[in-house]
């Protein structure tokens, strides 16, 4: 059998042949470019910096090569070289107060301070095939912004200032955000970590249970208060200096959703909130996980869990598309040894079955 | 673009080899026990072995020598994937001879051959909570275990025999360790359950999905559930094995053409490798007239 | 004081070095009373054996609270200990994941360790005892998991109460402290799990 061991061998070594022949495709066509990822297909590679959490455009992008396009894949592929990496330290809490804006719309107000931005959204398109994207045809540079660099306020404070809504969520002064890519997961989960759970989580799940709350499995009568689109500092404290230094800049989307409260025996009616906050451009994403994030917080405002939505366990033990892809796709390694014992069983069964039931005729 | 990284020895950095570590001895330390460990997003898909494989990384050094089985197999593509992974990222010494073997990660069997105090047998387990299908809830089993309420795996058991005159779970067949937790074998036919009975080899188990890390010490109580009336019985096989004509092994169902003909075979290679090597000869290699009959 | 104890090297091979050493833990805890041995040199900080040294760099690392004696707390260990395994000493010892005691130390009630919790009882500590010796000592039968029917060891300088301290921990099970002890390089592991009796003579 050490032959077989060695056929197996082949096997694998030719398909992975083929794989890299079928990834490259017809040769007489240049090859794609990482950089033409990274600016032609941004949102494929922002969908996969966000579900595997790891911000890095370039990476994402030879991922997105490396998987065919297969943006499941290409998560697998980013988190498992995130896992590798050194930590370095916490960042600071990101200000989205501070982002520098190209997206902000709110269905709460007309108009408000800062004003709605449409900015590159697909909203207002009509899905209509373009022709001219068949060719490489010029593309004019778009108007820019005067006000680019204020700081736009959030439509939070401004319920704030009325007591009309709920404050930030508090946790305790010595409270360390978890991680739950580094420490064992427990239910029930505090909210930092459900957050993170829900930011990692697969677009299309998170996507549904957002949709089932809006169709009475779990309402939670949204508004969107706001979403916003731009660019935010990466700060890190760094004790020797006595200082926070930035690192960088990332793109990120943030919502809020409002929701309506009647109230209850432990809180005065006021509205609440659900949050959703997503690495790069992915209004859909930011906006399920913040419906979501509400749901999810039923408990904690003394309501019944009655829908999936609400549900802790079955929400966050399942919206993770690395884990859920690796097992429903381990159904096709073998198991014929425990088929065996089945087919035994089966056997067994059918064979003990046909005698009482001969018996029962013969004596009708 | 950032440069790509070296790998450590056996693929896991060092932080995270403590903290497996730490969560084995503390497996070892509470037999049956599931302890919780922050299972890492492995280079391989969840389900297809990433617990086994920390496990492994966790405690194979540059004197190991490893073995991997899949269904009892050294040759699936899945063995084969996965000792080709610790041959390239810890450049260990590999072999298909249990006998041979420091290490042996296993899905789905536990070798033929008896193992020997020297030996480690490390699990992949998928769904490592054996109450899971009885309750879905982490929190609920949680307390189960915690107040040894096994009711309900008792009385899933017996409503086997109500409806079918005897107990219908074949693999994964619940275990009873040192008197104390209930606990899942992996999905191992129960055929192998007795062979963890006070085995001399340690056995560790790994679930990288659901985060689990549990363990049976060497020379531990292991018994799988059952009743008076009913007692726990393994598979029987009518015929020795084709070709080596190993008879009290574990056979796999080997479809030979389209007109119902079947041969069964040892599931574990090695075993049947060596019995042939040893001159035995079942019915395929010895009378081939017999066999076409 | 800091700058002594990280002149003193950790693991030759930081790798390789706390895989050999981690193996010999796993042994020694997989099969109680087998005296396991740390194969690699290491000079150990004052105050420390180079077993309970060893199992230190092997273990301890930021995620653990490390409780050490007194007399351990106040030497070189802690700086040796914070430089090569940037773990946190703890003066509590209900909430450590490791605690260390040299050789003729007064050993705390286990009582006062973490126990693990009925949900979880792996969140319980384990004790590292230097005693004066592995051998030599009043006999001991141990039984259990881990154990082919019986086997014996015989430490020398172990607290007068350990028994009954010891009876009242294994009672506690699924929860309970686990301990290892160690003597020069080699080191003897007794889970929660293992009955002990003294016997004659």
């Amino acid at each position: 059998m050490y032959v077989a061991v060695k056929g197996g061998e082949t096997a694998i070594a030719n398909a992975h042949q083929l794989l890299a022949d079928r990834r490259r495709g017809n040769r007489e066509l240049p090859a794609i470019a990482i950089e033409q990822i990274v600016e032609q297909l941004a949102l494929s590679v922002d969908r996969v910096m966000a579900e595997a959490s790891l911000y890095d455009r370039s990476l994402a992008a030879l991922a997105v090569k490396q998987s065919r396009g297969d943006l499941i894949e290409a998560i697998f592929l980013l988190r498992a070289y995130r896992t590798t990496l050194p930590r370095f330290g916490t960042s600071e809490p990101i200000d989205t107060a501070r982002m520098q804006i190209e997206r902000r719309v709110s269905a709460t107000y007309k108009d408000l301070p800062g004003g709605q931005l449409l900015g590159p959204t697909f909203d207002y398109t009509h899905r209509l095939l373009d022709p001219d994207l068949l060719h490489d045809t010029p593309v004019e540079a778009p108007a820019g912004r005067t006000d680019a660099d204020e700081p736009v306020m959030r439509v939070s404070e401004i319920l704030a200032g009325e007591g009309l809504i709920e404050a930030d969520g508090e946790l305790p002064a010595d409270h360390v955000a978890g991680d739950l890519t580094r420490e064992p997961m427990e239910f029930p989960m505090t909210r930092d970590l459900r957050l993170q759970a829900l930011a990692r989580g697969d677009e299309g799940f998170l996507l549904a249970l957002g949709y089932s709350t809006q169709r009475g499995y779990g309402r939670t009568h949204p508004f969107v208060g706001e979403i916003r689109i731009g660019l935010v500092d990466i700060e890190l404290d760094v004790p020797e200096l006595g200082f926070a230094v930035s690192l960088g800049e990332i793109l990120v989307t943030e919502c809020q959703m409002v929701n309506q409260f009647k109230g209850s025996a432990k809180a005065s009616p006021q509205f609440t909130r659900g949050y959703g906050l997503v690495f790069g451009q992915s209004e859909r994403k930011a906006m399920s996980m913040s419906l979501v994030d509400r749901a999810l917080r039923t408990q904690e405002f003394g309501e019944d869990v009655v829908a999936p939505a609400q549900d802790e366990e079955f929400v966050i033990s399942h919206c993770d598309n690395v884990q859920a892809t690796g097992f429903v796709e381990h159904l096709k390694l073998p198991h014929y040894v425990d088929f065996q014992a089945e087919l035994d069983l089966v056997r067994r069964m059918r064979a003990k079955h046909a005698q009482p039931h001969d018996h029962q005729e013969a004596a009708e | 673009m950032t440069a790509l990284a070296d790998y450590n020895f056996a693929y896991l950095d060092e932080q995270t080899k403590r903290m497996i570590r730490r969560a084995i001895l503390k497996a070892i330390a509470i037999p049956g026990y599931q302890v919780p460990f922050a299972s890492r997003e492995m280079p391989m898909p969840y389900g297809w072995g990433t617990g086994g494989v920390q496990v492994t990384a966790s405690i194979l050094g540059p004197h190991d020598v490893l073995k991997v089985i899949d269904q009892g197999a050294d040759d699936t593509t899945n063995a084969v994937s996965i000792r080709a992974f610790f041959q390239k990222v810890a450049n260990v010494a590999v072999t298909t001879k249990t006998s041979e073997a420091t290490i042996i990660q296993t899905r789905h069997r536990i070798p033929e051959e008896t193992l020997g105090v020297n030996q480690v047998l490390v699990y992949q387990v998928p769904i490592p909570e054996p109450l899971r299908f009885l309750e879905p809830r982490e929190t609920e089993t949680r307390q189960m275990h915690a107040l040894e309420e096994y009711g309900l795996m008792h009385v899933k058991l017996y409503e086997d025999i109500a409806r079918h005159g005897r107990i219908a779970t074949t693999y994964a067949y619940p275990v009873k360790v040192a008197g104390r937790y209930v606990m899942d074998p992996s999905p191992t036919p129960k055929f192998d359950n007795p062979k963890m009975n006070q085995s001399a080899a340690l056995q560790l188990f790994g679930a990288g999905r659901e985060k689990r890390i549990y363990a049976v010490p060497p020379y531990t109580d292991v018994v799988s559930l059952d009743f008076e009336d009913h007692p726990f019985e393994v598979q029987t096989f009518e015929k020795p094995c084709a070709l080596c004509g190993a008879r009290h092994v574990y056979l796999d169902e080997v479809v030979l053409d389209d007109k119902g003909g079947r041969m069964f075979v040892c599931s574990d290679t090695d075993f049947c490798e060596t019995r042939r090597e040893e001159g035995h000869r079942g019915e395929m290699l010895g009378d081939i007239k017999e066999a076409a009959e | 004081m800091v700058a002594t104890a990280t002149l003193l090297p950790g693991f030759a091979d930081p790798v390789f070095d706390a895989q050999a050493v981690f193996r010999a833990a796993m042994d020694a805890l997989a099969r109680p009373g087998t005296i396991q041995q740390i194969g690699c040199p290491l000079t150990p900080p004052k105050g420390l054996c180079a077993a309970s040294a060893a199992l230190m760099l092997t273990l301890c690392d930021y995620d653990t609270p490390v409780y050490l004696s007194a007399a351990l707390a106040q030497g070189v260990v802690p700086g040796w200990l914070g430089f090569h395994a940037g773990a946190k000493i703890t003066s509590d010892k209900s909430t450590c994941a490791f605690a260390f005691f040299e050789k003729g130390s007064t050993l705390p009630a286990f009582g006062h360790f973490s126990q693990g919790t009925q949900d979880y009882p792996d969140r319980s500590t384990t004790i590292i005892l230097e005693v004066a010796s592995l051998e030599g000592g009043a006999r001991l039968s141990l039984s259990g998991p881990g154990i082919n029917g019986a086997t014996e060891i015989a430490p020398l300088g172990l607290p007068a109460t350990f028994l009954d301290q010891w009876r009242v921990n294994r009672a506690l099970f699924p929860r309970g402290i686990d301990l290892i002890l160690t003597c020069s390089n080699r080191l003897i592991g007794l889970p929660r799990t293992v009955n002990i009796k003294a016997l004659e003579g």
